[in-house]
């Protein structure tokens, strides 16, 4: 089969009534170009968001329309080649963070990030994915991580962290009530995390444990957009959740891992979970609530919070962080458009894990640079690794002053001692 | 030329008339059926909060432009709104479209005096005019648009522009620019399900399917 047949078929396997609907409604307005940190800070219009959709629209048009099954037949039909997949495959990877902005303004009604996440599994069929990404898909397949942390490195970590906290951090406990997964990243670069987890659940007396057989919670196949792999590496959770015979499943501090394995995940399998999925902030927010957190002393400084796409417009965690933050600080400073119109870091999606995009990603932080330069703090507060990592590098290229933080482990630093 | 004004004119309003309204209504079935046709995998992820409500919201809500976005391009917004209010109270509240609608539908409603619907309709073509403008233009407009939109555009243009001219008695003999005014309308009916255009129903599903999902998820849009 050609690549044109490969993408086409691909594309035409993706469309379902809202597909159908979407590719309906526009009427090329371009209002979503106001919404996409791409266009606004290259203001290059091939960022625009609809565009970015335009060869799924083509196929769509070619294979699913009247007048366009017409025109095929009798051969005015714009084929989509090879050239067109490689100029469209940096514009929906390199271009795109999935961040969702655009699905939310659209007057249409139409869920473009949605469609591009759709749009990449025929990038993938027809092969054409950029290189970095590639790799990691294939560490996180063979060896388990896109960062190719394995096992002995993660119990590594966990002996430093147990030094350092005190506590012992519970591996394969059949039966506890909530299975903690973990990013890479946060293993090899925020270990503080899990410390701050073992701190937290300790004090509110929480049954967890981690599984040796299924600790990542990052899926390298949402990100590059192969279903196939995705559901893979959701499998691997699900037989580890269920063998350790969990009642929850917690996602980290990971925007598009809770993406991955709360809304994607029962969707890939093809079945319902056995178990529940809490985002960390989701759980923290409940502990709260049900007063089973006692925080002491408060925290002076002023500080802005980044909330990460995935959970504000893709998860709904919006007020979970802040009224966590409300337990030992008054200092926060909301940048402008905070809560579910939030500008991306501009590092998700799958754009910190390509090298290729990495100049593109450092001119759309300017966006993030503004934002919090905005509110005159230099201390910020997130929610998830890869925006933590992509913040800290766009601070480190523009020389800004800003200290960054995670959240769980503020958290953990103003608990009550237990009794 | 004035017998021939007349037989061009009773046929357009009659089976041209006919004619197009059955293609528009069947057209529009057949893109409404083929839609619903292809389904929608069931969510097997657990909703955070109820999706059919988010949906029907969203489909009310966008309406109205989103937060903050307004004023990022407040000629787009405008120019927008304008165009299609002022498109639907020229259809439906100029006297003769409401008899011409009441002999398909068999009810009627009040009329609009005619100096409303005249200056309606230039504002209305003002708007477009600055729509058109506006898209060849501004940067992100000009490359996203294709030859399909400056051809829906100039088929929406045409029924305000033959029935401003036909009312206003310029241009053309009367009777016959009341012809091209109708048959314009017929093409506008005709191509209203097969092009663009199709979006005067199709965003209704748009909207309640991207609602009802980042609805499920307890994000209101």
């Amino acid at each position: 089969m050609s690549t044109n047949t490969i993408a086409l078929n691909a594309f035409v396997e993706q469309m379902d009534s809202s597909m159908s609907a979407y590719f309906q409604s526009c009427t090329h307005c371009g209002l979503c170009a106001e919404a996409c940190l791409f266009q606004t800070e290259t203001q290059d219009p091939k960022y625009t968001p609809i565009h970015k959709i335009e060869l799924m629209k083509r196929a769509w048009q070619q294979e699913m329309t009247l007048t366009g099954k017409l025109l095929k037949s009798i051969g005015l039909a714009k084929p989509i080649t090879d050239d067109d997949l490689s100029e469209w495959e940096k514009v929906v990877y390199d271009g795109c963070t999935l961040c969702g902005r655009c699905s939310m303004v659209c007057p249409a009604g139409i869920d473009i990030s949605g469609i591009i996440r759709k749009a990449r599994e025929a990038f993938v069929a027809s092969k054409h994915t950029p290189e970095g990404l590639r790799h990691g898909t294939k560490r996180a397949m063979e060896l388990g991580s896109p960062m190719g942390v394995q096992l002995p490195a993660l119990l590594a970590q966990l002996k430093h962290v147990e030094k350092d906290t005190g506590l012992s951090i519970p591996v394969d406990v059949e039966g506890a009530d909530y299975l903690a997964l973990l990013s890479s990243m946060e293993i090899m670069y925020y270990p503080e995390y899990i410390g701050a987890l073992a701190k937290i659940f300790d004090h509110a007396n929480v049954s967890w444990t981690l599984c040796s057989e299924a600790f990542e919670a990052t899926n390298a196949g949402i990100q590059i957009g192969s279903s196939d792999l995705a559901a893979e590496l959701v499998e691997r959770i699900v037989s580890g959740a269920e063998k350790l015979k969990v009642k929850h499943v917690i996602s980290p501090e990971c925007g598009h891992a809770y993406t991955a394995i709360r809304w994607e995940g029962p969707n890939l399998i093809g079945r319902p979970f056995s178990f529940h999925v809490i985002h960390i902030l989701e759980l923290l927010d409940q502990l709260r609530a049900e007063g089973r957190l006692k925080t002491t002393g408060s925290w002076d400084e002023s500080f802005t919070f980044h909330d990460p796409c995935q959970l504000v417009r893709k998860g709904g965690v919006v007020q979970e962080p802040r009224h966590l933050m409300g337990m030992f600080t008054t200092g926060l400073k909301e940048m402008p458009d905070a809560g579910v119109m939030n500008w991306c870091c501009g590092g998700g999606g799958g754009v910190s894990a390509n090298p290729r995009a990495e100049d593109l990603k450092h001119i759309v932080f300017n966006k993030k640079k503004n934002q919090i330069e905005h509110t005159g703090v230099n201390t910020l507060v997130t929610a998830c690794a890869n925006c933590r990592m992509t913040i800290e590098e766009g601070a480190e290229h523009y020389n800004m002053d800003l200290n960054i933080i995670g959240l769980t482990e503020k958290l953990a630093e103003y608990l009550e001692p237990n009794q | 030329m004035n017998i021939d004004s007349i037989t061009l004119l009773n046929w357009a309003r009659g089976s041209g008339f006919e004619w197009a309204l059955a293609i528009f209504i069947f057209g529009t079935l057949y893109r409404v059926l083929t839609l619903l046709m292809l389904g929608r995998k069931r969510n097997l992820a657990p909703a955070k909060s109820a999706e059919t409500s988010a949906g029907v919201r969203t489909v009310f809500r966008r309406f109205a432009p989103a937060k903050g976005l307004f004023s990022k391009a407040p000629l787009l917004h405008i120019a927008g709104i304008t165009f299609h209010l002022g498109f639907f109270l020229i259809l439906f509240f100029y006297t003769p479209h409401i008899e011409a609608l009441k002999t398909v539908l068999g009810f009627s409603w009040p009329a609009l005096p005619n100096s409303v619907i005249t200056a309606t309709t230039v504002v209305t073509m003002i708007a477009m005019i600055t729509l058109l403008i506006y898209r060849i233009t501004d940067p992100v407009r000009r490359f996203i648009s294709d030859g399909h939109d400056y051809f829906i555009w100039v088929i929406s243009f045409l029924p305000l522009l033959t029935g401003y001219l036909a009312f206003n008695h310029a241009l053309l003999p009367y009777t016959l620019m009341l012809a091209l005014h109708i048959l314009s309308v017929e093409l506008l009916m005709v191509l209203l399900p097969f092009t663009r255009l199709g979006h005067f129903i199709a965003i209704f599903f748009a909207r309640f399917y991207s609602g009802s999902d980042i609805g499920r998820k307890g994000v209101s849009s």
